[in-house]
């Protein structure tokens, strides 16, 4: 089912996703993305620049928290803009959970060219991980 | 010693291209943990794809000693992109970054750098990517 700008309204939460960040996510997105920091995968190195613990990428967090919006719309390619600001690390520990982000998405705006854009949460904890965070994307009339 | 303002407006040159493969997109997707059908065939490439070559063109210039930047001290601040088109398979990508401000916040410095992602000579995606250059402690 394709989503319609008529099944849309202000203020409206889009379905909220919660992920799992494990040692093993951050070292398969360190080689898919090139990114092969220390910091997101050497426990000890993390510590001796002053981190609590390994911490996520802060575009592995970008790339999951835009899931709340891709997921709702179904079609990723209807995202025009997307932008956010990295405010805290999610420190990742050597368990078999990780550390959960709950991810959430509110319709903010629907703009008179028919785009419409979502501001997005994502807390780790008590901790806002995602500040600024928006999309916009295109939908069908 | 702070950032060299004179580099502001500085464009690099075009980085080598990249070609967009299927295996690419979908080792990233996986990494996501993305479970869209959409990204099934591996042929479109998910919204902040475009991160994989933009942040090897801003690795040039974070290391350009014109620059002066200390990259021990760097932090990735805030990231946005604006899509023409989405990233597709067999896209030969090439970007263009340039150094559009840099400025001081307090005792740190703050650098925002322009990434023109083009696929052969069509303008695809725009990326900015912030920085913190954290100053000397106290």
């Amino acid at each position: 089912m394709t989503l319609k700008i008529s099944d849309v309204s202000v203020g409206m939460e889009l379905p909220a996703l919660d992920l799992a960040f494990t040692r093993a996510d951050l070292v398969a997105y360190a080689n898919a993305s090139g990114d092969q920091n220390p910091i997101h995968q050497d426990e000890e190195f993390a510590k001796s620049v002053g981190l609590p613990d390994v911490i996520a990428h802060g575009m592995l967090t970008m790339g999951r928290a835009i899931q709340v919006v891709t997921n709702w719309v179904s079609d990723p390619t209807a995202v025009i803009d997307y932008s956010v600001r990295m405010t805290r690390p999610v420190v990742v520990p050597n368990t078999a959970e990780g550390s959960v982000v709950s991810f959430t998405g509110k319709v903010a705006q629907i703009n008179d060219d028919g785009t419409v854009q979502i501001d997005l949460g994502a807390v780790f904890g008590e901790t806002k991980v995602l500040g600024l965070a928006k999309a916009t994307v295109r939908l069908a009339q | 010693m702070g950032m060299n303002h004179d580099m502001i407006g500085h464009v690099y040159p075009p980085s080598k291209p990249y070609l967009v493969t299927s295996e690419n997109i979908s080792a990233f997707v996986k990494a996501l943990g993305d479970t869209n059908p959409a990204y099934a065939e591996g042929t479109v490439a998910p919204p902040t794809f475009p991160i994989v070559v933009t942040m090897n063109a801003m690795d040039a210039a974070f290391h350009d000693p014109a620059l002066q930047l200390d990259y021990a001290r760097l932090v990735h601040s805030d990231q946005k992109f604006e899509y023409l088109r989405p990233i597709r398979v067999g896209d030969e990508l090439t970007v263009s970054a340039s150094v559009e401000e840099i400025k001081p916040l307090g005792t740190n410095e703050i650098a925002t750098f322009k990434t023109d992602v083009f696929s052969g000579d069509e303008l695809v995606v725009t990326g900015w990517s912030k920085i913190v250059v954290r100053g000397p402690e106290a």
